[in-house]
Parts: structure tokens; sequence; C-alpha cells
């Protein structure tokens, strides 16, 4: 029974290892989603609640800009929008479609707030973001790895 | 005076500098190895990281649920599509979503809406290009709004980015990199501004007796 016990402690604590090292690694690499990806949280995590992705190619597939950005109003701005769950319902912004009727209706919540816990409101791989600083990088994170 | 001499007195002096060079390696040598931390760099907040090169992406169009962003402990992460699915069969470029969306756009590949609910919906396209000398040596930038007027409206530029009027709007890089005139969407949502797509816009060359034009401090230079 010990010996058994041993044996587990010691293949979880390796396993605890491999995590650690892969989460590490993972920390210290660029992330690299999809291209005018945008992080929503203005006030998803204050809420408990994922932030929102939003991915602009899988609209664009369907829409062109002018849908949105003209006749639904969502100004050129990430987080510039203060989308809120009750205006969705209300039939605004994401509600416009996202209504069971267009598209999908809102009951599918975790389909949009997928994001990870923590990251801010950003483009993700836009231009500057990429030649000033990952700035949806905590730098504490960072620091945290190299300890 | 002998030409052996002089001979041994260069052999001589090559030997010194050969020996000086390699007692200054093992110094430094001996500086890296007996230093029990490596070289410590100031540490930098992520503010100051600039300037340095554009990585090139390891993994293009990941999916979402190695794409660093989307929570993996969320079970409708591994619902939402991935890129790659969509992007079958769409021209290709190597930045941005590395498809190419005006070619694609332009031979029915796709087909977006330009109506929230009506497909049948075409819309109001202006062909008109637009010159913009530059100062600079780089080729002159032609606009074209065909290609923009595909997918937005007027009104989505202007007149609160573009003043409709020659002359009237002053773009820079430095204005565009910073989010605004072109930069509301090239750089964030259309294409990405690298070395790779400046001729996309600066597409016009320079005519042929074009010589770039001196500056004023060379033109007023008291010490000519």
């Amino acid at each position: 029974m010990a010996l058994k016990n041993e044996r587990d402690f010691a293949f979880k604590s390796l396993l605890l290892g491999v995590l650690l090292t892969l989460g590490l690694m993972g920390v210290s690499q660029q992330s690299k989603a999809e291209y005018a990806d945008v992080v929503i949280n203005n006030y998803a995590d204050a809420a408990g609640m994922r932030p929102a992705v939003f991915p602009h190619w899988f609209h664009r597939i369907r829409f062109r800009c002018k849908v949105c950005h003209a006749d639904l109003g969502f100004k050129f701005k990430a987080g510039g929008n203060k989308i809120t769950m009750a205006k969705i319902i209300d039939g605004q912004f994401c509600g416009a479609c996202h209504n069971g009727e267009v598209a999908w209706s809102v009951e599918n919540c975790a389909m949009c707030h997928s994001g990870i816990p923590g990251t801010p409101t950003h483009f993700h791989g836009s231009t500057l973001q990429r030649l000033v600083a990952p700035a949806y990088k905590p730098l504490d994170a960072k620091k945290a790895s190299k300890k | 005076m002998n030409h052996k001499n002089k001979m041994m007195m260069l052999l001589s002096s090559a030997a010194l500098a050969i020996f000086a060079v390699l007692q200054a390696g093992q110094v430094v040598a001996a500086g890296a190895a007996g230093a029990d931390k490596p070289l410590m760099l100031a540490e930098v907040s992520a503010a100051n990281i600039f300037n340095r090169n554009l990585k090139k992406q390891k993994n293009p169009n990941a999916p979402p649920w190695e794409d660093g962003i989307h929570d993996t402990t969320n079970e409708a992460t591994f619902n939402l599509q991935p890129p790659l699915e969509a992007y079958k069969g769409l021209p290709k470029t190597s930045f941005g979503n590395h498809v190419d969306w005006v070619k694609a756009l332009d031979q029915g590949l796709i087909k977006p809406r330009w109506d929230r609910l009506d497909s049948n919906e075409e819309p109001f396209v202006m062909d008109l290009d637009i010159v913009r000398p530059v100062k600079a040596s780089v080729p002159d930038v032609v606009f074209p709004h065909r290609q923009h007027t595909e997918w937005l409206f007027c009104s989505n530029c202007h007149p609160a980015i573009f003043i409709p009027q020659k002359g009237a709007n002053q773009i820079n890089m430095s204005a565009i990199l910073l989010g605004k005139k072109c930069g509301v969407c090239h750089g964030k949502v259309s294409f990405p501004i690298e070395t790779k797509t400046c001729k996309k816009c600066h597409s016009k060359p320079k005519p042929a007796d074009w010589k770039p034009p001196l500056s004023e401090a060379t033109l007023k230079n008291p010490w000519k």
C-alpha cells in the first residue's frame, strides 16, 4: 500500500514537472492567435466571466465590413463600443445577428466568452502591438517564469 | 639591411599578436566561466521593447485551442472552427491572416453579404484611384477606392478619418502605425504594415527624372 502511494506521488510530481515546464515554455512564447482577433474585456473579468474573443476572419467571410461598422454602429476601436449583454439582448451590436435568426443566439455564452481570464482588451497581432510589446502579456508573469 | 632580419621581426610580431589575441580570449572565457550568473541585462518594461524585428509567426492560423488567447479549460473553445478549415481554396499571402481577402472577394470565392439580412444586395462600388505623392524616395501611394468600397461604406471613412478634399489630409507612416488614418484598419484588421506590404500602397514608381528634394538645412547652409 505504502509502495503504491509512493509510486503515485512520484508519478504525480513527474506529471506536475512536465506540465510546469510546458506552461513556462508557453508563457515565454508569443501567442499566435489569428490576425485581427479581438479580445474584449471591458466588463467580463469584473463580472466573473471569461473575456469575449471576436474573430474578424470568421465574420469577414460572411459579411462585409460595412454591415457591422456602418449599419450596426461598431466603432473602429477594440473595446470602444461598451458592449454589454443587456445591449446584445436588446438587439444592439452582436445582438443584431446573434438572436437565433441570423446567427446562433446568446445562450451559447462560452462560444464568445472563450478567452483566457485576465487577458486585456486588445487587437491580436496588430502591427503596433508586435512592434512595441505584447501588451496582453503581463510583465509579472514573465518575471515569475524566470524565477 | 638583410632580408632575413626583416622577416624574423615580422614573424615575431605576428606571433606576439596571436599570443595577445589568445590571451584576451582566455580572459574573456575565464570571465564568462568565473561568473556564477550570466551577464545580467537591464530589466526593461514592456514599453521599451521597441524596434525589435518582427518575428515570423511559427504557427500561423493555429486552431483556437492552440492560439494562446482562447481558454482551453472552456469546452466551447473546441467547438470553434479552426481558421485553416475556412481558408481552404482561398488565395494565400505571407502576412496577416495569410489570406488575400481582396482577391478572394474579386474571384467570388467568398460572398460576404453587403446587407445584414439581404444576400442579394450589391455594394456601391466607386472606381477612383487617388495618387498621393510622397516626399521621400519610396514610390508614390495609389489609393484604390474600388477595393475599399467593395467592403466599406463611404461614411466609414469620410469625413471622420479622411476629409474628402484634395490636400486636406496629412498622412505619415508614424500616424498610420499609431492607428490613425489608414492605420485605423491597416495593421489591425486589413493587411498589416510589414516590409512585405509596403508596395501594396507605395505602388507608383517615381518619374524617371525624380530627384530627392534638398532639405532646407542644405539649401540655407551658411558654410556652403
